[in-house]
């Protein structure tokens, strides 16, 4: 059965291709730490079970460190020039578009085909296998297509990866501070904080409290999954539900998202925020969040107001 | 809740929000956080640190959509956003708002549907729509600034994000409906998935409106 173990091989072999390839690459200012840092995380995905969870965790604080000194880097990965570009799109024109059709278009007939191919596919993984396989679908239709030298797949990859930096773990360590936050307890204590926001009696204040609670634990954790069991169960069940007769389902389904609105106002959400803002190569960091602000704010009233005017009818 | 409440393990939460406002590097903040949470609950150093691996390695998940990198290098060699550019600056209807409002309904109807990963910054952003609302906005404006270049861009992304977010909810299986009815269920409130998700119809249809009334305004 195909599923996230295969998936992962796949990743890792295309982290430790960049690895090979900024060793090559004389002209990079740091190419050790650049190498070392994709390595590094090319053998969290290949053999990182036989790390350990000790081991695993001095990976990233190695990780971390080499970020922090100048990794990954930028160096000269081999790629076309202007004039070369400008004879591609005379000559294949409007063409040139239908490739970036591949990926998407293997990601949704793999996301209602793969499930009917009896047990070949992981069920519960199909939406990231379909991604993975559009992927390497496109990559073998561009380098037949165009016939770029073979390094190409590595070198136009691994030109991108530079662009986003050490940005590249953020996501998935942000991931992991949620899951040591939980060790810590840290939703348990401010689930039972929250509910002393409440003035008495008051329904207003309490949707309020529930939906402000929403998106600033959102806003600090950068995921509202994170947020949604600690103010639902600190404010959500036993202050609107129990205590004032809301609709559960109303509650629920709008609170997620008023944390959704949090989401969209945080740098801890960095795949959302700021690894755009690296991939699109803004100057700003936080231009994102900047641009992003007014609707977060007109959406976070809208749900309130959503809660406040039909969970309690 | 008693005096003798621990409120130490919050000591993450305050390098957080202090460290992002000093914008210190963030890969820094999460690891000093990490360690003021888990010191704080009375962990040990080791503890923590194994804990931290732990939830890293099942992470993994999180970083594998950077397999299409190859993929989108690959379409830039062959000139893609070159030809983004010139098809937008052959077509004067194609401005900026409409490339927006256009891609912010494509984002929600197929998020809606479930299918959250057929676009995204890497897949789309940044080899088309990016590149596309830049050349719209010099078409239209020859002496934009670098800064104003940039807000454009920022806004594609935005609207990315925006698209996505209230539109997946609409759909019945997507990871966040499924979240809320387990937790419901634990409550012993048993709630389908179908009555959850027809309550993200209504901020859909708001977050339409909000958000293209600000791209129906972009300059």
């Amino acid at each position: 059965m195909i599923g996230l173990p295969e998936l992962y091989t796949l990743t890792g072999l295309v982290f430790a291709g960049w690895a090979a390839a900024t060793l090559l690459d004389r002209q990079h200012p740091r190419r050790w730490r650049a190498a070392a840092f994709w390595g590094g995380i090319a053998a969290e995905f290949l053999v990182g079970d036989r790390f350990g969870d000790f081991g695993n965790g001095l990976a990233v604080l190695a990780l971390v460190a080499l970020a922090l000194s100048g990794a990954p880097g930028k160096g000269r990965p081999a790629t076309s020039t202007e004039p070369e570009r400008q004879r591609q799109t005379a000559r294949w024109g409007n063409r040139l578009f239908l490739p970036a059709l591949i990926v998407p278009g293997v990601a949704l007939g793999g996301t209602f085909l793969l499930p009917r191919l009896g047990g070949l596919v992981d069920p519960k993984q199909v939406t990231l296998i379909s991604l993975g396989l559009g992927a390497v679908i496109a990559t073998a239709v561009l380098l037949i297509w165009f016939r770029p030298p073979a390094s190409a797949a590595v070198q136009e990859g691994r030109r991108l990866a530079e662009g986003v930096g050490w940005a590249m773990i953020l996501p998935q360590l942000l991931a992991s501070l949620g899951a040591v936050f939980a060790v810590a307890g840290v939703g348990d204590i401010v689930g039972a904080l929250a509910p002393l926001a409440i003035p008495e009696g008051s329904r207003l204040a309490a949707v309020l409290a529930f939906t402000g609670g929403m998106a600033l634990f959102t806003m600090l954790m950068g995921n509202a999954f994170a947020a949604f069991p600690v103010m639902m169960g600190g404010i959500g069940l036993p202050v609107l539900v129990a205590a004032m007769g809301g609709n559960p389902v109303v509650v629920g389904a709008v609170g997620m998202l008023a944390g959704f609105c949090g989401t969209l106002l945080s740098p801890m959400a960095a795949n959302f925020n700021i690894v755009p803002a690296a991939l699109l190569e803004l100057s700003d960091r936080y231009a994102v969040i900047k641009a992003q602000w007014p609707t977060a704010v007109a959406m976070w009233l809208f749900n309130t107001a959503m809660i406040w005017g039909f969970a309690f009818k | 809740m008693t005096d003798a409440t621990n409120f130490w393990p919050l000591a993450g939460i305050a390098i957080v929000v202090i460290g992002f406002a000093l914008r210190a590097n963030p890969l820094a903040v999460v690891v000093a956080a990490a360690f003021g949470s888990g010191l704080g609950a009375g962990l040990g150093v080791s503890e923590v640190i194994a804990a931290l691996g732990k939830a890293f390695h099942q992470n993994r998940y999180v970083s594998v959509p950077w397999l299409v990198l190859p993929v989108i290098g690959l379409m830039e060699r062959a000139g893609l956003q070159e030809q983004a550019r010139s098809l937008i600056a052959r077509t004067r209807a194609a401005t900026a708002s409409r490339i927006l409002l256009f891609y912010m309904a494509l984002r929600q109807i197929t998020a809606a549907l479930g299918l959250t990963h057929v676009a995204g910054h890497p897949q789309t952003v940044r080899p088309l729509i990016a590149p596309m609302v830049e050349a719209a906005a010099i078409r239209d404006d020859p002496a934009i600034t670098k800064e104003s270049r940039e807000k454009i861009k920022a806004m594609a992304a935005a609207t990315d994000n925006v698209g996505l977010f209230f539109g997946e909810d609409i759909f019945l299986a997507i990871a966040s409906i499924l979240l809320i009815k387990g937790f419901l269920e634990g409550a012993g409130i048993i709630v389908q998935p179908l009555e959850l998700s027809v309550w993200a119809i209504p901020t859909a249809i708001a977050a339409f409106l909000v958000h293209g009334f600000r791209l129906w305004r972009l300059k």
